[in-house]
């Protein structure tokens, strides 16, 4: 999105964790405006179907109450034809309906979930009571997060401990952070300000103190804020360096003498495996193939890499992911 | 000779085979866990009052829920409606002189007794504070509570579950009153062969996985943590294997309930009975099918959400099916308000918003926003307590007379059906707001802006409360003082109402003749009476 078109959501008012009663908070997400408008088609949509059922029993209750004279013929003793055609009627209609609610809420899923791919990465470490971030030029931040307006974002999570959750209300998005996995929430934020974010799976004593802020910016601030932090190098930087001293480069490197398959490019690649699987490979099948070496084996390749769990930390694997990551950007931008 | 004077003592009563003393055990010991559960839950309201976490500490509250849940829905719950009221009247309405196995029965009553104290125990001795879904890792490797021992709690319950539901389907098999064919059943009875059947099925399951999170507690086995090489995603689709089916062990026998009230007080047989029937079926089977909607954020994946979110939606249609024919047996009806009904149509009421609500959440687009939060909290208060528990008052006091052989005051019991809803709608509606601002559930402390909702919903749960407790006055005057109700006090057509109120111990001093239609009520006849002028209380005697 062009920062003029920014600007002008910009102009919407800003958000702030103002601490006074609003009944619904405006959004702040290229998603918001959607669930939103969803959610309130749903609410008319039941909020209607709720009215008439309590009218029709207060009606009833009150027109076929004991006392009452009025006409109570045709008593049926058994299911008559008309009694199953409105049985069939209202079995096949709010079966349409509902059909028709899971398309429409699927279709905004589906584009919900849809990353662009020059979303800006942001690596998510959680733990027992806070939310560790790391942007790609490696400024790190606890329980705040920084983005820039009307730029598409996309985090990396993982968990150290237990599972957690990143909820962002004024996003409407939230997504589990699993320890063992990489999970991704992409979005887009659409107001200026600052936002909630909560902790929203049950985490252990001081689940409700996990609670964060997102910061939205302008992007020429954003930038400024990135160039500013301390000056420490890039999470792909430091992947590198890893990638180095850990030894993987003595293998995976072109010119090594160990059989072992190259790196450069792999996020996004199709790697056909071993036991004829084959995969499009992303964030956590490097994670896996750095942790667990055996689940995935390349096709072509003897299983002889080690395991290095319980020798990175979480940070550690982000960096190497970051790094392999970034030859892949560094190929599409040759191309 | 009824069986309630069929012995006095102690002993008479903890050694019965009678399924009528054995509902009465039930009876007696859910109340009991059901105020304690309460009790938590009003220390839970009295927290929330203010954002700060001010009363009890973040580690208390924690415990405070989980006890809540545990006991709510373990304790009380699930075995509610089945254990007390299928107890009771099962094999009263088919006819039947008890269980096809009585003693099972009675081991059923020890078993849940026996787990029911442990779990207790594991509160008393300090807690246990996983909340009562139990996620792992935290519940097999971070939590420093009671855990084994509430796991054994519940594990026992479940044995529980399971030889009830595998007694009431031999019941329902072979001990139906010759002559009474599967489609001449009241729909109490289909509604609890369907929940015995997800009994049988689904428990087993909840035990597999709560065996395996105390194998990983104990020995470190790797089956859930990640860091020994397990997977914490699958302790989720087990646990919601058994427990989204639980949820309709909760509500299909309410529904069951409520499909023998209406028809009685609106004097009309059931609209669409075989409809009825089949949309129970439905409900028992496809919510097998829909247990990954609890895990739409989960990072299962987008197919498992997409085939889960549509099951989800289907499964609703046999529960609006059941809304309709409820609203249309009371078309040209002759309908009496008494108690038991303001509570049958107070579940139609809160049963319409609880599974509406569910639509939204069945919607994926919404549910990322609203999953684990206080709108989740509504929506299953609506059902479990809304449905559920409204459900079970109105068959408490359907099925009173029968029971005790007295009656109890109308007037008070219609005063506390109109409370309870009332309260009920003051505490629950609130969290709908909430959570679509964001609120997430299981916190202890929260950002200021939501206390305003938060206050209403506590001012609203002391309503409530007071609801539940004026049963306790009026049935115990009722009990001491209550006048004597004759055999058939509403003018019911179902084979509980043909034998003597309290029932002999054998149920029926000559075997009763299958009926010739089920709810064969007659309206037009009934308001020809009323012109009369004949009082319900005439009528009530010839019937």
């Amino acid at each position: 999105m062009s920062t003029f078109g920014a600007r002008i959501l910009a102009s919407a008012g800003q958000g702030t964790l103002d601490p006074s009663f609003s009944l619904l908070a405006p959004g702040a997400s290229a998603n918001a405006g959607r669930t939103d408008a969803l959610f309130i088609a749903l609410l008319v949509l039941c909020g209607g179907m709720a009215i008439v059922i309590a009218t029709l029993i207060v009606v009833f209750s009150f027109r076929y109450r004991r006392h009452a004279v009025v006409d109570r013929g045709n008593q049926a003793s058994g299911e008559s034809a008309g009694e199953i055609r409105l049985e069939i009627a209202w079995t096949v209609t709010p079966l349409l309906i509902f059909l028709g609610i899971f398309a429409w809420s699927t279709w905004d899923y589906i584009r919900t979930t849809r990353t662009p791919a020059d979303a800006l990465p942001v690596y998510v470490v959680a733990k027992q009571w806070m939310w560790k971030l790391q942007q790609r030029t490696g400024r790190r931040e606890i329980n705040e997060l920084h983005v820039p307006l009307g730029q598409p974002v996309r985090l990396v999570m993982t968990s150290q401990d237990v599972i957690h959750s990143f909820f962002v209300p004024a996003f409407r998005l939230k997504q589990d952070v699993v320890p063992g996995r990489y999970t991704t929430l992409s979005f887009t934020a659409t107001r200026l300000g600052e936002f909630h974010l909560f902790c929203a799976e049950y985490c252990g004593s001081e689940h409700s103190m996990m609670l964060g802020r997102v910061v939205v910016m302008m992007p020429a601030d954003f930038s400024r804020w990135l160039a500013a932090g301390p000056n420490e190098p890039g999470l792909a930087e430091r992947g590198f360096a890893l990638y180095r001293s850990r030894g993987c480069s003595g293998c995976h490197e072109p010119g090594s003498t160990v059989h072992a398959p190259s790196l450069a490019g792999l996020i996004g690649r199709t790697v056909h495996l071993q036991d004829g699987r084959s995969l499009v490979a992303d964030e956590n099948y490097v994670r896996d193939s750095v942790l667990l070496p055996l689940k995935d084996v390349v096709a072509g390749f003897d299983p002889v890499m080690p395991s290095f769990a319980g020798q990175l930390d979480e940070e550690e694997i982000a960096a190497i992911v970051a790094y392999i990551r970034s030859t892949s950007d560094a190929s599409e931008g040759r191309r | 000779m009824s069986y309630l004077d069929d012995g006095y003592t102690l002993r008479s009563w903890l050694t019965t085979h009678d399924h009528k003393r054995i509902a009465i055990l039930y009876a007696i010991a859910i109340t009991g866990f059901f105020f304690i559960g309460g009790a938590a839950a009003t220390l839970i309201r009295l927290e929330l009052a203010t954002p700060a976490g001010d009363l009890v500490s973040h580690d208390t509250y924690n415990k405070l829920f989980t006890a809540h849940g545990v006991i709510m829905v373990w304790l009380f719950l699930i075995p509610s409606i089945p254990s007390v009221m299928g107890n009771f009247v099962l094999p009263l309405m088919i006819g039947a002189r008890d269980l096809a196995f009585p003693r099972l029965n009675l081991l059923s009553w020890y078993l849940y007794m026996g787990g029911g104290i442990l779990t207790l125990a594991a509160l008393f001795l300090g807690g246990v504070d996983t909340g009562w879904t139990f996620y792992t890792p935290y519940s097999t490797m971070f939590s420093n509570s009671y855990v084994l021992l509430t796991l054994t709690g519940v594990f026992i319950v479940g044995f529980s579950s399971i030889l009830t539901g595998l007694n009431f389907i031999v019941t329902v098999h072979t001990l139906r009153v010759p002559g009474m064919g599967w489609f001449q059943l009241p729909l109490f009875v289909w509604a609890i062969y369907a929940t015995s059947a997800i009994l049988v099925l689904a428990t087993p399951v909840l035990a597999i996985t709560l065996l395996l999170v105390a194998a990983e507690r104990l020995f470190q086995i790797g089956v859930f943590d990640p860091a020994y090489g397990g997977d914490p995603l699958l302790f989720q689709h087990m646990f919601w294997f058994y427990s989204h089916p639980a949820v309709y062990i909760m509500v299909l026998p309410a529904m069951g309930l409520v499909s023998e009230i209406v028809p009685c007080f609106a004097r009309k047989r059931i609209f669409g009975y075989r409809f009825m029937a089949y949309a129970i079926l439905g409900i028992a089977s496809i919510g097998f099918l829909v247990w990954g909607h609890h895990m739409f954020v989960s990072g299962q994946s987008m197919t498992a959400s997409l085939v889960f979110s549509l099951l989800s939606f289907v499964v609703a249609v046999p529960s609006a099916i059941k809304v309709f024919n409820w609203t249309a047996t009371l078309y040209k009806g002759s309908i009496r308000f008494d108690a038991p009904m303001l509570y049958a149509l107070g579940f139609v009421g809160l049963f319409t918003i609880g599974g509406l609500t569910g639509l939204i959440l069945a919607a994926l687009a919404v549910d990322v926003h609203l999953t684990d939060t206080y709108f989740v909290v509504s929506h299953f208060h609506y059902i479990m307590v809304g449905g559920s528990v409204m459900a079970y008052f109105g068959g408490l006091h359907f099925w009173w007379p029968k029971v005790t052989g007295r009656l109890y005051s109308g007037v008070w019991a219609r005063i506390a059906a109109v409370i309870m809803f009332i309260g009920f709608n003051l505490t629950f509606f609130p969290q709908y707001v909430l959570g679509y601002q964001g609120m997430p559930r299981r916190y202890h402390a929260y950002p200021p802006e939501f206390q305003v909702l938060n206050i209403l919903s506590s001012a609203g749960a002391s309503v409530l409360a007071i609801g539940y407790l004026l049963p306790l006055v009026y049935f115990a005057v009722s009990l001491w003082r209550g006048e004597r109700a004759g055999a058939n006090p509403w003018g019911a057509t179902g084979l509980e109402w043909q034998t003597a109120s309290p029932p002999p111990t054998h149920n029926f001093d000559t075997e009763p003749a299958a009926p010739k239609t089920v709810y064969g009520y007659d309206a037009e006849a009934d308001a020809r009476l009323a012109a009369r002028g004949a009082p319900a209380s005439t009528e009530r005697a010839e019937a």
